[in-house]
This record gives C-alpha cells, sequence and structure tokens, in this order.
C-alpha cells in the first residue's frame, strides 16, 4: 500500500527552498546576505587613535597641545597628523581618540562655520557655543549607543576672557584653568596644577615653555606617543598653531631601567 | 496680454499652441517688476550692484538684503521676488555644502549654476509648482578667473562678461556695453557699477532706493564679499558726481 502510494505520489514542485517570488535568495552559510537588516553596527572601540590633548590657560590666553600620531592599536602608523583644528579667530579644538571620527566631525564643523560666514550677520561661533555645540552633539550619540570615540579640548577667547573646555565621548564636559585628556592626565596634569598654584598670572611664555615641557615628558613616559607636536595659542591677536615642533630627547638612561620588560 | 483668456497660461506644465509656456513668461516678468540687479566682470574679478527699492520709509536700512554669499568663494544678487530669491539661495549653499561633502573641494561655479538651474527649471514642468519669480546673477574668482553667470526663471543660464535682471535691465545693458570691463579692474568697475544703478534708477516712479555693492577677486583673495566701507563711498560720490554733471550739460543745452 505504501509503495502504491510512493509511486503514484504527486512530483515534487519545481520550486523548493527558492524565495518567495520578488524575494532574495537567502544563502544560509553567507553572512552578508542572512545578517538581520534592521539591526546596525555602532561603533565600539576606536580604530586609529590620538592621544592625550593639553589645555591651559594663562594671563590673557589659552595655549592646547598635541602630538601628530594616529595610533592604530600599539603601531605607531600615521606620523604627521594633525589633532588641533583652528575653527576661526578666537577658537581652536584639540581631539583625542578615534581619528576617523575626528575627522567626520571637523567636517561638519569647517561647513557650519563656512555656514555662518555667509549669513555675515556678525556672529560665528565662539569658544562657548562650540563647546556648548559639541556637548550637545557627544551625549546625543552616546544616547544612542553610538558614540563619536574623542575627547575634544576648547580652547579660545570670548570677550577677553581665555576659555578652556574638555568633553569626552559620553558627554561628560566641564571647564578647567587646567585640562589634560587621557594618560595625560595621569602624567602631565598634576605637573600643569602644581605649576599653576605655584604661579597663578602665568604670561604666554611661561605658559608655552610649561606646555612644552609637560609634552617631552610625555612622549618619555606614554608609549603610544610621538616626539612630533603643534600647539595653539590664542590671544587677543587670535588663534595661531605652532609647529609641527620636533623636541630633542636623551635615552641615556634607559638602559638602566630594568625590570618592565 | 494675448495669454489672458485663452486657458493656455494657467499651468506651468503646458505649452500654447504657439509653442509658448505663459506662466514662465509671467515669472520673468515678475523679475522685471523688481529693481535692478546687475553684475560685471572685469580682468581680476566680478563686481555686483543692485537696486533695492526701498518702498517705505519704516524700514529698517539696510534691511532685506540682495546681494548674497553662496559660499565663501561664490556670491548672488537677485531681481525678483525676495523669499524666492532667499529659497534658491538656500538651496545653492544647499548644492556647494553638499559638493563639499562628496568632493572635499569648493564647488566650481559652472557646476552650482547646472545645479540651481535644473531645480529652477524642474519648477517649469508641473502644474502643481509655480515658476520661480527670480533672475540670479552668480560669480566667482577662482585660480585667477573671474567668472560671471545669469539663471533665468525658465531655468536657462549663460555665462556673461555683464548682465542685468529687473526693471531698467535694458538700460542696464546699454550701459554696460560702452565698458571695456575686459581690460578694466573691480577696483575701477565698482564705481561703474554704482554710476549705472544711479544711471538707470528712475528718480519719477520709484523714489527711494538703496545701493548695494558687493565684489569677488583678486583683491577680496577669491572671497565674494560686500565692498568695504570706504570703498562704497566713493563709488557712490562718482555715481552721484557723475549724475549730477550730466544734469548740469542738459540744462546748458536747454
Amino acid at each position: 500500500m505504501e509503495a502504491f502510494d510512493s509511486v503514484h505520489a504527486r512530483p515534487a514542485p519545481f520550486w523548493r527552498n527558492g524565495p518567495q517570488p520578488g524575494g532574495l535568495y537567502n544563502f544560509s552559510n553567507n553572512s552578508t546576505t542572512s545578517r538581520n537588516t534592521s539591526e546596525s553596527q555602532r561603533s565600539a572601540y576606536p580604530v586609529v587613535t590620538g592621544t592625550s590633548v593639553l589645555g591651559l590657560k594663562f594671563n590673557g590666553g589659552v595655549i592646547i597641545a598635541a602630538d601628530m600620531l594616529g595610533s592604530y592599536g600599539s603601531l605607531a602608523r600615521f606620523r604627521n597628523i594633525s589633532r588641533l583644528n583652528r575653527v576661526n579667530d578666537s577658537t581652536v579644538i584639540g581631539c583625542g581618540g578615534d581619528y576617523a571620527d575626528y575627522q567626520f566631525l571637523k567636517s561638519v564643523i569647517e561647513q557650519r562655520v563656512i555656514d555662518e560666514e555667509c549669513l555675515d550677520d556678525g556672529f560665528g561661533f565662539t569658544p562657548k557655543s562650540m563647546f556648548s555645540w559639541l556637548t550637545r552633539v557627544l551625549y546625543n550619540r552616546r544616547s544612542k549607543f553610538n558614540p563619536l570615540w574623542n575627547v575634544y579640548v576648547v580652547a579660545g577667547l570670548q570677550d577677553e576672557e581665555p576659555f578652556l573646555g574638555y568633553i569626552d565621548k559620553i558627554g561628560v564636559a566641564y571647564e578647567s584653568p587646567s585640562i589634560s585628556s587621557g594618560f595625560g592626565s595621569h602624567i602631565a596634569l598634576p605637573i600643569l596644577r602644581e605649576e599653576m598654584e605655584k604661579n597663578p598670572n602665568m604670561n604666554e611664555k611661561d605658559a608655552t615653555e610649561l606646555i612644552q615641557r609637560c609634552m617631552k615628558l610625555l612622549y618619555y613616559r606614554d608609549a603610544r606617543s610621538l616626539n612630533k607636536y603643534q600647539y595653539a595659542v590664542i590671544t587677543k591677536a587670535g588663534a595661531k598653531i605652532h609647529g609641527p615642533i620636533v623636541p630633542e630627547s636623551n635615552w641615556e638612561i634607559a638602559h638602566l631601567i630594568q625590570g618592565y620588560e | 496680454m494675448s495669454s489672458i483668456g485663452t486657458g493656455y497660461d494657467l499651468s506651468a506644465s503646458q505649452f500654447s499652441p504657439d509653442g509658448r509656456v505663459f506662466q514662465v513668461e509671467y515669472a520673468q516678468k515678475a523679475v522685471e517688476n523688481s529693481g535692478t540687479a546687475i553684475g560685471i566682470r572685469g580682468k581680476d574679478g566680478v563686481v555686483f550692484g543692485v537696486e533695492k527699492l526701498v518702498t517705505s520709509k519704516l524700514y529698517e536700512a539696510g534691511a532685506n538684503k540682495r546681494i548674497f554669499n553662496i559660499d565663501r568663494h561664490l556670491g548672488a544678487a537677485t531681481a525678483g521676488l525676495l523669499a524666492d530669491s532667499r529659497h534658491m539661495v538656500e538651496r545653492a549653499r544647499e548644492e556647494a555644502s553638499n559638493y563639499r561633502s562628496n568632493y572635499g573641494s569648493d564647488i566650481p561655479i559652472r557646476h552650482l549654476v547646472e545645479r540651481v538651474s535644473m531645480y529652477v527649471h524642474a519648477h517649469t514642468l508641473y502644474s502643481s509648482l509655480r515658476p520661480f519669480g527670480v533672475g540670479m546673477i552668480v560669480s566667482s574668482y577662482v585660480d585667477n578667473k573671474p567668472e560671471l553667470y545669469l539663471i533665468d526663471p525658465s531655468g536657462v543660464s549663460w555665462g556673461y562678461n555683464g548682465c542685468a535682471a529687473g526693471k531698467a535691465k535694458q538700460n542696464a545693458k546699454t550701459e554696460i556695453e560702452k565698458l571695456k570691463m575686459k581690460d578694466m579692474t573691480i577696483r575701477e568697475l565698482v564705481k561703474e557699477v554704482a554710476k549705472i544703478i544711479y544711471v538707470v534708477h528712475d528718480e519719477v516712479k520709484d523714489k527711494a532706493f538703496e545701493l548695494e555693492l558687493s565684489w569677488v577677486g583678486e583683491i577680496t583673495g577669491g572671497k565674494h564679499q560686500l565692498v568695504p566701507k570706504d570703498v562704497f563711498i566713493e563709488a557712490e560720490k562718482y555715481a552721484k558726481d557723475s549724475l549730477e554733471e550730466s544734469d548740469d550739460s542738459e540744462e546748458e543745452e536747454i
């Protein structure tokens, strides 16, 4: 009986395991087509990164500095990239963290500056408005669980008052007379604070020397840093980016340090 | 007008039997109701001049400008409906910004003009849209090359050595033709532009007007901007003085 049934059973349909008419094939072993497209990738880690940014207020202005290394993990991948962006005559931003995210936001900022210029109404980004805007952008991105993986230091002069602010990838923001991000907040920031305590009325020269000293120190101590950096000074005379500066270094005593290999 | 009552002027998407699109022609008429705007291309840049008619004494000075920046390197002067102008300028700014985000450089003027004029042209194709009542003059100075274009409500655009739109465009064009603009610097042209605006202004029909002057060229480092105050005052003085001179000589003839 069974055999009879199987012989006379209807032939299998021609179209089996295929897509619905008008649909797409689904090759089950191919990850690109089987991925659920309603999910999207979010930024989970930085790729090419910049290390610390230093910032310091002085009497009549602000100075910020960042080295020119783009690290790919521990590999010193890009050794001549700028991490300081002169927004306008009174504002400079410095950036640590993912370099691609920085480039993205930089192009957005540059277009916004042009849009403001086109209106020709005498208004533009000020350090405080730049700081506030960055705060909103970064906080919004982290609230979507898709942060821009950066730390930004905003430096500038507004109403003849120096401004220095910090914003990180989760939207934490604060102002301070001395700021450092990343590894620099362990190595350089205590020195900046100590010097400011000793000399609360620093002039431009003092501040520049101090920052240069700290950049050199960071080069010795931070394995993700480079002995090539830029610094920007913002005073009443405007905003100017200096460098690249390549300080002399001396590793003569390096062989005495043992036990960390 | 021959078009009225024929039924062929109700839609921008319909031809008349003799092959015209009346809605587009009406839009061009709307441009001719506005104060004159002119642009002249010299050897080291382009100068814009606008006769901005002031219809009420109650308006603030300098309000409702008709010279715009589209990008750092691009300027526009418009004649026609001001609200339409502003919309077109906004569109042009978007196109400039879009080009920069895609190609990472400033938009070349011919690309911008192409994009904006296609947008204007699209508004001449559908019964649900009204064409723009705007004549827009666009200028730039890139790689030592001054360029000047005019976009018409029909979506047509041409490059010019000198062009005019608005009320007195015919008179203005005749005046522009007298100049040897190819050999002139914009420092010289700005005075002539001011003069032409003063010459073509109709004192009887339109009383009050404000002069607007802008330039883009070698002097400005390729940036489009309103002319500085001292240059403006000098140009306006030159315009007024030469008007008075011609008045005096006319009286002598009588």
